[in-house]
């Protein structure tokens, strides 16, 4: 990773991320974290922050498949890798299956957990398409919601496994 | 939330890693997953000048078995790494367990084996059952190698004896004869929740008469600590739900705990009672690792 100083001394790195199939090369401080990055170097403002410190999972993105807090991820670290965000699911314009049922099955009311809640049921979704309840549970256990109280999150999920 | 400024490295050798631990010293960190590090400096706990990760350095996430060795797990494997290994769903199975109960899905796929033992929280999930299977961890630095069984690594609460050029590298798990063992964490929600008490227990059972026996507890102390007493009341015995009751009870006697948020001193230590015998029932019962 080539690093650059600039006239202050500060220290700048050049780095590469394919998010959502795109390739983007940037040049960032090493203090920049992949949930700032996405939102204020691309505009991927899908991905919220919440707490900020692990604990909310509202900026939960994939990382080479896998679901992470993007809080708690430099994106220094994510050089290289590959990201989905809430941004990459849908196709020409057509909604993911999980997003349409989040949406029949109003699994939404203030909607700032829904992107994250969304990566983590995809991911559970790529690796086991027919899940319990309890795996579905398990699986969004990092990710807080204040007002749905859960319910209609799971059904939605169930239903987009069924539908598969 | 406010991210301090620091320098970043992510060598790809670790001799070129430790070098720069030896060169920046007390004001470098290392960032593995990162899950402990970024949530500490967001909340300015720790500030140092310079991160060294060690993303490069891939030869850390092996998980695999050495003839006359045993089993070593690269210190830089996630906890879903360790949950979903073959080589440690064959042997021990307990390790796998505690690895998937720990935090949540997303920490899982970023926090390490080695993050969760240098941070030395005394409540940490890992420590206790790779204390209970006798791990040795391996520390490499500038001047080498050495190897120190993770027992005798922590000395108070974030503190160990790792040298500030030193990297942890490698937890080794020797072949050793217990014939079942458990990690039983008590906490105040199932997902992402420190334990409030932790114990680990594993036996070695001829028939119902134990042969051998440790009991490791986390949470109710300064470090994890083994409770011998109650592990010397085991051995040798037949066993029966009365005298589990007792090693329970002899358990509860040599934790140390504090009482804070999450539960008082008096009912940390009740809940050492109750898991300890729980957990040696469980390691009795299974009859695996
Ligand atoms: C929401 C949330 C829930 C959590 N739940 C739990 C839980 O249930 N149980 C639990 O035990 N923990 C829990 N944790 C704590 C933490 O995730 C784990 O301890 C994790 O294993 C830390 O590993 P890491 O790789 O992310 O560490 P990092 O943050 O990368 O590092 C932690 C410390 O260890 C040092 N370090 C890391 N690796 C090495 C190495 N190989 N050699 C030398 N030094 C090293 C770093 O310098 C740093 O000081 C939780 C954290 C969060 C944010
Ligand atoms: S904002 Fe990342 S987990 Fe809450
Ligand atoms: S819909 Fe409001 S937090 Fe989940």
């Amino acid at each position: 990773m080539q690093a650059i100083t600039d006239n202050n001394g500060v220290k700048r790195y050049l780095i590469t991320l394919n998010v959502n199939g795109d390739s983007y090369s940037r040049v960032v401080k090493a203090n920049t974290t992949l949930a700032n990055f996405l939102r204020e170097e691309l505009d991927l403002t899908g991905t919220k922050k919440g707490c900020e410190l692990g604990d909310c999972g509202s900026c939960t993105v994939l990382l080479d498949d896998k679901p992470v807090d993007s809080c708690l991820v430099l994106a220094v670290e994510a050089d290289g890798r590959h990201i989905t965000t809430i941004e990459g699911l849908a196709q020409h314009e057509k909604l993911d299956k999980l997003q349409e049922s989040f949406v029949n099955n109003a699994a939404v009311q203030c909607g700032y957990c829904t992107p994250g809640m969304i990566m983590s049921a995809k991911a559970l979704l790529n690796r086991n398409p027919h899940p319990s309840e309890q795996e579905v549970r398990e699986a969004i256990a990092g990710n807080l919601c204040r007002c749905t109280g859960y319910v209609n999150i799971v059904k939605a999920v169930l239903a987009a496994a069924d539908e598969q | 939330m406010y991210l301090p400024d620091f320098e970043y490295y992510a060598p790809s050798s670790l001799p070129e890693a430790c070098g720069l631990l030896a060169q920046f010293g007390a004001r470098a960190k290392v960032i593995a997953g990162g899950t402990d590090a970024l949530p500490k400096m967001k909340q300015e706990l720790m500030a140092p000048e310079a991160l060294v990760s060690l993303k490069n350095l891939s030869q850390l996430t092996n998980i695999f078995y050495e003839q006359e060795k045993g089993i070593i797990i690269g210190s830089r494997a996630t906890h879903n790494d360790l949950a979903n290994s073959p080589v440690l769903q064959e042997k021990y199975l307990s390790i796998c367990e505690a690895a998937h109960h720990m935090a949540n899905n997303q920490v899982r796929n970023r926090g390490t084996v080695g993050g969760n033992i240098i941070n030395a929280v005394p409540s940490a999930d890992l420590p206790p059952i790779l204390i209970a299977l006798g791990a040795i961890v391996k520390l490499v630095g500038t001047g080498g190698e050495r190897t120190v069984p993770l027992e005798e690594f922590f000395s108070g609460p974030g503190k160990t004896v790792i040298k500030q050029d030193e990297i942890l590298t490698e937890i080794i798990l020797p072949d050793q004869p217990f014939t079942g063992s458990t990690y039983m964490k008590f906490g105040l929600r199932r997902s992402g929740a420190l334990a409030v008490v932790g114990v680990a227990a594993a036996v070695v059972m001829d028939g119902d008469i134990c042969k051998d026996a440790r009991i490791v507890l986390g949470a109710v102390a300064p470090v994890p600590i083994r409770a011998k007493k109650a592990e010397e009341l085991l051995k040798g015995k037949s066993v029966t739900d009365g005298l589990l009751e007792e090693v329970g009870v002899c358990a509860a006697g040599e934790s140390k705990p504090i009482s804070d948020i999450r539960g008082s001193a008096e009912y940390r230590r009740d809940m050492v009672r109750v898991f300890t015998k729980r957990a040696l029932k469980k390691a009795i019962q299974e009859g695996h690792c």
